[in-house]
């Protein structure tokens, strides 16, 4: 089973008009996949999580979740397939405590969304669930306070663990340690790398300790298209990749320094 | 942990004896207690869209004042029952919430705004032109209510109406609580704090959107038919646009997402308007004026707890 695909996307396309943002583009995922997106700032690396979320829809091409098209699907419905995203830029509930969030969460997921005559933390398998999750993400300390009031890395680990709650088969990090400060950078590191092994990794990450730590595959994407693809070694040895980026040192410093 | 936020305190059940026990306390007061217990009901389902799932609607009377013919039209000409009445003010408002919802599902805040109150006064200027079903602006006279329950008579002193409309407002409220603290409730609080992420974990976004604004129009329907019943009377006024504004300003005043906000809102705002405007008849609006300012720019927080103003709050 480990070398079953899980997520693939053929030829996808997406132009704004007369500007085209993917070209092309091909990507598998197989089961249980440490898999890294990295290309310079601009290389359609945003473009390419909205087209295979459903934010955007693809100009043309196909997207296939466990064998099934899931290309007109709406963003909810992957979701509900197993397709899940975290974000760049914390999108958190902020009124709300970690442990109502993810009880809410993982109610959600299990069809109880939609229940307005039964009580938040009714059910005990939520709970468990919720609790388990606060565990795993070092999350029990803060578990009572209200999220705007969390620091930054913990509010990251909040965000990752939201992601975890939806039961993704595939779950896609983007750029999951931007902005972390030092002190809580190794908790989250520490993190990421304990990711269920069953679930599949698509990271999106400039940080290159981090994905050569993590990643068995890597992508690289530049001007909207696959460059090349391969093992971090085959990566690291290539000649066009180091181009690339040493071709963009410069604004890589300036924004992500 | 979770359920304690739901379960009922003491002072809620104190709260609830206290309403009922009001127009047998203050029986001269019975009309203003049954306004108050409208006002209420009608500024918890404003909260329900704005306070718990973030939607803002300058046009909220456009549902009270449709509740308010529609209880008033099938009383005069079908049946005088109350509670047959109300059912059917609430069924048929909330069918023009779904109606109304197509309209607040895209777009901005100020865009939504714009619609709402667009609907109310589309509503309003239909009132006033069919006046052989409404009665125009003259209003529809003559409606004669039935017995509550076929017992108890709408009395002169208002009694019976403001009991009425005080079990009514209090059931619900009580299915409004139970609706906050539910998964469904948490999924709405969830699109307000991040319609974002609410879609990226699941949540059907629109569908969520339009079945509380059919609820909460339907509530508000409720709200509306109570007025006309224990009034006999229905007027354009119940469409006014003064009448959304003044439901979002009570609660601003008692505080948006927390239930009791439009409970504590309403009692204020009434008491205020009638101490005020039995002094100074004409310019109490300039208190209630005033007192919005100041609560905005001090914070509720602030201003309710004193000893924390050195302190420096985090409310907006």
């Amino acid at each position: 089973m480990s070398s079953a695909i899980v997520l693939s996307a053929q030829g996808l396309v997406k132009k704004f008009g007369g500007i085209v943002a993917t070209q092309n583009v091909d990507l598998q995922l197989t089961a249980g996949a440490r898999h890294a997106l990295i290309g310079p700032n601009g290389a359609g690396k945003t473009t390419l999580i909205n087209l295979l979320t459903g934010v955007l829809p693809p100009t043309a091409g196909r997207i296939a979740l466990e064998g099934q098209d899931i290309s007109h699907l709406s963003p909810h419905e992957r979701v509900r397939r197993g397709l899940v995203r975290t974000f760049q830029i914390n999108q958190l509930f902020d009124s709300m405590t970690p442990l109502e969030t993810l009880a809410l969460v993982v109610s959600q997921h299990r069809g109880q969304g939609g229940r307005w005559w039964s009580r938040l933390g009714k059910d005990t398998q939520v709970n468990q669930r919720a609790e388990d999750l606060l565990t795993q993400f070092h999350l029990e300390d803060v578990m009572h306070q209200t999220t705007r009031e969390m620091p930054y890395g913990k509010r990251r680990l909040l965000e990752i663990a939201i992601a975890l709650a939806c039961e993704p088969r595939v779950l896609l990090l983007d750029e999951p340690v931007a902005g972390v400060p030092a002190g809580e950078r190794e908790e989250l590191l520490a993190t990421v790398a304990a990711l269920p092994s069953d679930v599949s990794v698509l990271l999106i990450e400039h940080d290159m300790d981090l994905v050569f730590s993590f990643a068995q595959r890597m992508t690289v994407l530049v001007n909207g298209a696959v460059l090349t693809e391969g093992t971090p070694e085959q990566i690291a040895n290539d000649p066009r990749v180091r181009d690339v980026y040493l071709g963009h040192a410069e604004s890589q410093a300036v924004s992500h320094g | 942990m979770l359920l304690a936020k739901s379960r009922w305190r003491g002072w809620e059940l104190l709260f609830i004896v206290a309403a009922l026990a009001s127009p047998a306390l203050l029986p001269s007061h019975a009309m203003m207690i049954n306004e108050i217990a409208i006002t209420a009901l009608f500024a918890l389902s404003l909260d329900l869209i704005l306070g718990y799932t973030g939607i803002v609607s300058l046009g909220h009377a456009a549902f009270f004042g449709f509740g308010a013919y529609s209880a008033a039209l099938f009383a005069k000409h079908l049946v005088p029952d109350p509670l047959i009445g109300l059912c059917v003010a609430a069924v048929l408002t909330a069918a023009l919430g779904l109606l109304c919802s197509v309209t607040i599902l895209r777009g901005s805040d100020l865009t939504r705004l714009m619609v709402t109150l667009g609907a109310a006064l589309i509503l309003l200027e239909l009132a006033n032109k069919l006046d052989d079903l409404t009665g125009g602006a003259d209003g529809l006279q003559g409606v004669l209510m039935g017995p509550v329950l076929g017992r108890f008579e709408f009395d002169l002193e208002g009694k019976v109406a403001a009991w009425y409309s005080l079990v009514m407002a209090l059931v619900f409220f009580a299915l409004a609580r139970r609706l906050v603290h539910s998964p469904f409730g948490a999924t709405l609080m969830a699109i307000r704090d991040n319609r974002l992420r609410a879609m990226a974990i699941g949540i059907p976004v629109s569908q969520r959107l339009v079945v509380i604004y059919t609820l909460a129009a339907g509530v508000a329907g409720v709200a509306g038919g109570l007025l006309a019943q224990t009034t006999g009377f229905a007027s354009l006024d119940v469409f006014a646009f003064e009448r959304s504004a003044d439901v979002m300003l009570m609660l601003v005043i008692g505080g948006v997402g927390w239930l009791y906000g439009g409970v504590a809102g309403a009692v204020v705002f009434k008491i205020i308007q009638d101490q005020l405007s039995a002094v100074t008849p004409q310019y109490w609006m300039f208190w209630i004026g005033l007192l919005l300012v100041i609560l905005v720019l001090v914070g509720r927080e602030r201003l309710l707890r004193p000893l924390r103003w050195g302190r420096g709050g985090t409310s907006s």
